[in-house]
């Protein structure tokens, strides 16, 4: 049997049954991560020995009759966004190389709790900011399917190692499309639940009011499985929803006969490639025959979602990135090698302001500078209400649109980007032309929703496809259901890129 | 309300405070870490208060409630809806790199709080801007003279509730602040707010000061308003205020600088100095990026919800003095003295009061025996070793002449000393109660031993038996002067 | 939309941000294009708009005054760049005053 053949769901019930021993499924995936991801690079830390100590304590606790967890064996790599306390969370950036919290996130206390195994800590751009991971201090993943393309991002270690079989599943974040965007780009699953559905306690912040951790798998129902277990109320989260937890699995069965969809028109424009097009098309047509109907909704803000996202998300990233000085963790600047005494023409007033400059300005790569700045310069004085103040109005119109659109629908589909995966460099000189990769899914997050993206067709080129489904907050069971249900009409979530398989 | 005590300056002080509190919370505002003051550094934080990537606050409800119960008693207006906001600086005692504040929506306005001289020199009514709620930030040392060595951090105090309560500029001396400021810290003292401890920093004040002057054309010239900070004692709030006042009024003489002119300068008070010095003016200060704290949510507060805090308050000092006054009728002075000792001290005055049936005795016993002890020995009430009933039962058998005051005071010091009962002490200390017909014998004999003294007596001259108290005392150490002196008078007219 | 790259600079020093003269150029001109695109929004009319900061519509959550577990000194000095055991070390901060 080979495990990385198996859905997650088969592989927990083979070692549950004792068809499949924990130690022999990690060492099968590790053994591909080792084999694979010196050029996928999806990886930014892999804890073999650790993997294997706690899944043969795994299989020695199956062996003395004592019980298990649901995700008992499951191999699971996080993006390393994620605090983990036996293992380097750096987000990806200079600022936290080699820093070790003292702490566990919500979602990783939830996985060690069912028993899941975390083989390593994902590759992501840099403090999750960006499209592409191209934002990585530590180098670009590359996409599975094309390794001279980008696996999307931010989450794109994520996307990548599930789509390369180099783990089951996968826990990603998404601020603005980070979990859907390269979930879509590499031909696997990912879903990003309604706003504090999953705890954001240990998620190291991007945007506080619109980050949401979420899985990524090859198959809805194998992310099913993992938010049943990373789902639910964090008394340490103010944030994190207190409504009961469904059993997402249980409730897949179901058909689609008499759901609504809505297919937004303003996703048809320009910028749509054709072949995305016709994938998302034919999308429409699977759903239809399944005995769901589509219906054609308005979205009218929807086009200034990313100019909204574009000052929300910097705005309360400036302010969670400032502690990120150089004082307490985190990189410092060395003092007073041939320092350059000056910034923008001024002089440092102090030791200390001149550390904390330089261990900033050392620390962050370009687009984390170019987000701070951005967001420092929308929230400060005179600007505050032109920008900031501003796009917190529009915020509410966009998601007055979406409890619109839910009066009349029950989901609403679209493509997941205007384009299949873009070369790596291709847009990395251009921040405007990348922030345009968010287009069809930063709306989501601003609205506090949920949405899942899975693959619905791939391009002559063999790139995958992604299609995207929306639906009102707390609608994780309906979401899930319908890729579910697609996924079980359709073969494109079973692929595999060839070079690898 | 009265003008200020008369003064002979040429210019009215114009003060407002802005006074910083740390709530009697057992935690962090946002954390469980614990606020006890004095740990060894670094040792009360968590995740959270070190501002660790990921870390989230969650709030405090006794914080909140204590917060509440401060801002009602000030009389504020309490917001329906209140928000957090963040406050973004950079300094290395403020690990997120910003502070969790309260900045458009603060939870209370418009409050008050009056404040009588009981010398009668002045009555002021001082407006309250705000009452918010923020988290405290963590301490910063540096070794002065080592200049430009590292500085120490410890975050231990990061993240403890504060409430901030900003004045109007109603104050008119450097007086009326202190008192105050004295009147603040027991109402807040009396809630269980917060322990007031200027030491330990759970209480801080800062200054607005500046001066009002009547030129000779009408027109009132003000100077530019001074910040006030490092006053480590309301004794050197005043003096601080007292000093800038005459410096201002020399700065003005010198330059006839008004309000608006200059930037507004914050000066530190040098206690030792007895001066105040003006600190350096921080580049691009006061941008502070306000805006909601994402990861906190707003908090309303219902009518029925001020209704429960307002029922856990009693009475606030103000109107204490007033019931204490009225119920025991002492004087205002007195009821004063008490109230200003605090909440447990009015609950033992009135324990002994009831028991004695009386408020006057009580309290002079209450100021001039317990509470004089109390100071000396730096006791606080709750620990003293003569319990109310115990009190009680002295001031009763003292009144009814059982023995005088000054034997109620031997028999007071042994109880504080042994920390027995008066029945106890009575018998150890061999004092047996006389009865009244061994005083008349006792009188009788007296009596006739001294005829020259019975003669003067009856000549006149009453004053004369005072001679026979020192012998009544030697035949039996217990008996009453008083009572002595009274029977022999009464057996002398009786011949 | 152009700003001036001496209010970039200022702007760079608010978010204590290091930048060469050649990323100072760069931020300019890349900030100046972001701020104009984002400046779609003003053809909205917001006014009768009250702003959203936050997707929940949750409100009141508190947690009791319990104390919870401290972390170790070690603990917490682990990751500082400087410590002595007791304390986080950072260059002197020059008598600038604290917070509140």
């Amino acid at each position: 049997m080979q495990p990385a053949d198996l859905s997650a769901t088969d592989i927990v019930a083979a070692i549950r049954q004792g068809d499949l021993t924990a130690v022999q499924c990690v060492e099968a995936f590790l053994d591909r991560i080792a084999r694979l991801d010196g050029s996928l690079n999806a990886f930014l830390h892999v804890d073999r020995d650790g993997a294997l100590a706690t899944a043969a304590a795994i299989d020695a606790r199956r062996k003395a009759g004592r019980p298990l967890g649901a995700l008992a064996g499951l191999p699971v790599a996080v993006k390393d966004a994620l605090c983990t306390a036996d293992l380097p969370t750096t987000c990806a950036s200079r600022m936290l190389a080699g820093f070790r919290p003292p702490y566990d996130a919500d979602t990783v206390v939830r996985l060690r709790a069912a028993d899941a195994v975390i083989v390593g800590k994902t590759n992501m751009d840099e403090f999750a900011m960006g499209g592409s991971n191209e934002n990585s201090a530590f180098g670009p993943v590359r996409n599975p399917w094309d390794p001279a393309r980008a696996p999307g991002g931010s989450s794109g270690g994520s996307a990548a190692c599930v789509a390369a079989d180099m783990a089951p599943v996968a826990i990603g974040s998404d601020t603005g499309g980070s979990i859907r965007q390269p979930a879509g780009l590499c031909g696997i699953t990912g879903l990003k639940p309604t706003y504090g559905r999953v705890s954001r306690r240990g998620l190291v912040a991007f945007a506080s009011s619109l980050d949401q951790i979420g899985p990524m798998a090859r198959s809805a129902a194998d992310c099913a499985l993992v938010l049943e277990t990373i789902a639910g109320h964090d008394p340490g989260d103010s944030t994190s929803l207190a409504d009961v937890v469904p059993r997402y699995t249980e409730l897949l069965e179901q058909p689609l006969t008499g759901l609504r969809i809505g297919r937004v028109r303003d996703h048809y424009a320009d910028g749509l490639d054709p072949e995305v097009r016709r994938g998302v098309d034919e999308a429409f047509a699977v759903f239809e025959a399944a005995g769901a109907t589509v219906h054609d909704v308005e979205l009218p803000h929807a086009k200034y979602g990313v100019a909204t996202y574009y000052l929300i998300a910097p705005c309360e990233a400036s302010s969670n990135l400032a502690r990120y000085d150089g004082a307490h963790y985190g990189h410092r600047a060395k003092p007073g090698e041939g320092h350059r005494a000056e910034s923008g023409g001024r002089r440092f007033e102090s030791p200390l302001v001149e550390m904390y400059c330089r261990s900033r300005g050392e620390g962050f790569g370009p687009e984390v500078k170019r987000r701070i700045m951005l967001g420092t310069y929308a929230l400060s004085a005179g600007y505050y209400d032109a920008y900031y103040a501003k796009a917190l109005k529009v915020r509410r119109l966009i998601r007055q649109d979406y409890l619109d659109a839910f009066q009349k629908v029950d989901l609403i589909g679209g493509p997941v980007s205007a384009t299949p995966a873009f070369r790596l460099g291709e847009k990395t000189g251009d921040p405007l032309a990348m922030y345009l990769v968010d287009l069809y899914t930063v709306a989501t997050n601003l609205a506090g929703v949920g949405g899942i993206s899975f693959p619905c067709g791939f391009t002559k080129g063999g790139l995958p496809i992604g299609f995207q489904l929306q639906g009102p907050a707390l609608a994780e069971p309906l979401l899930l259901r319908a890729a579910d249900r697609f996924q079980r009409l359709t073969e494109w979530h079973v692929r595999r890129p060839e070079r690898i398989a | 309300m009265t003008a200020s005590a008369a003064t002979s300056e040429p210019y009215t002080t114009v003060i407002g405070l802005e006074v910083h509190v740390q709530l009697q919370t057992r935690t962090k505002l946002f954390c469980g870490c614990s606020t006890r003051f004095g740990a060894a550094p670094n040792t009360q934080v968590c995740p959270v208060c070190l501002g660790l990537p990921g870390s989230l606050p969650v709030m405090n409800r006794t914080a909140f409630t204590l917060a509440l119960k401060a801002a009602l008693a000030l009389g504020c207006r309490i917001a329906a809806f209140t928000k957090w906001d963040r406050k973004n600086y950079f300094y290395p005692d403020l690990p997120k790199g910003y502070q969790i504040s309260q900045y458009d929506l603060p939870f209370s306005s418009d409050g008050h709080l009056e404040v009588t001289d009981p010398k009668g020199g002045f009555v002021r009514n001082v407006g309250i801007v705000r009452v918010h709620l923020e988290e405290d930030a963590g301490k910063s040392m540096h070794d002065e003279a080592a200049g430009t060595a590292d500085s120490r951090i410890d975050l231990n105090r990061a993240g403890t509730p504060l409430c901030e309560i900003v004045t109007q500029p109603d104050l008119r001396s450097p007086q009326e602040a202190r008192a105050w400021l004295n009147e603040l810290k027991l109402l807040l003292v009396y809630l269980g707010v917060s322990d007031c401890n200027m030491q330990e920093g759970s209480l801080r004040v800062d200054a607005n000061v500046n001066l009002h002057i009547p030129q000779p054309d009408g027109r009132i010239a003000k100077t530019p308003i001074v910040e006030i900070k490092n006053m480590n004692s309301f004794r050197s709030v005043e003096r601080a205020l007292a000093y800038e006042a005459v410096r201002q009024y020399d700065e003005w003489q010198a330059t006839k600088a008004e309000l608006g002119t200059t930037p507004k300068q914050t000066r530190g008070w040098d206690d030792p100095a007895g001066v105040t010095r003006a600190q350096r003016h921080k580049e691009e200060s006061s941008d502070y990026r306000y805006f909601p704290d994402p990861d906190l949510v707003p908090v309303t507060v219902d009518e029925r919800q001020l209704a429960e805090v307002r029922a856990s308050m009693g009475e606030p000092p103000a109107v204490l003095r007033g019931t204490l006054a009225a119920k025991w009728r002492i004087s205002p002075y007195d009821a004063d003295v008490l109230v200003n000792q605090g909440r447990d001290i009015v609950a033992y005055f009135e324990d002994v009061a009831t028991r004695v049936g009386e408020g006057k005795v009580a309290s002079n016993w209450l100021q001039q025996d317990v509470l004089r002890t109390l100071n000396e020995r730096g006791e606080s009430i709750d620990a003293f070793p003569v319990r109310p009933e115990a009190l009680a039962d002295l001031i009763g058998r003292v009144q009814k002449g059982e023995f005088d005051t000054s034997r109620g005071r031997e028999i007071f010091a042994e109880m504080l000393a042994s920390g027995r009962s008066v029945a106890d002490v009575v018998a150890s200390l061999g004092i047996a109660v006389v009865d009244d017909a061994d005083l008349v014998a006792l009188c009788r004999e007296l009596l006739a031993e001294n005829p020259k003294i019975v003669a003067d007596v009856r000549g006149g001259k009453e004053q004369a038996a005072a001679g026979l108290i020192g012998q009544a005392k030697k035949k039996n150490p217990n008996v009453n002067p008083a009572k002595v002196r009274q029977t022999c008078l009464e057996l002398i007219r009786a011949m | 939309m152009t700003l001036a790259r001496q209010d970039v600079a200022k702007v760079a020093m608010l978010a204590r941000l290091e930048l060469s003269d050649a990323e100072l150029d760069t931020m300019t001109s890349e900030l100046s294009k972001i701020v104009g695109f984002v400046s779609l929004l003003d053809e909205l009319d917001t006014a009768a708009v009250p702003p959203l900061a936050h997707p929940l519509d949750t409100q009141n959550v508190f947690r009791d005054d319990e104390p919870a577990p401290s972390l170790t000194t070690a603990a917490a000095l682990q990751s500082a760049p400087r410590h002595d055991g007791e304390f986080f070390l950072v260059p002197a901060v020059l008598g600038e005053s604290g917070a509140a």
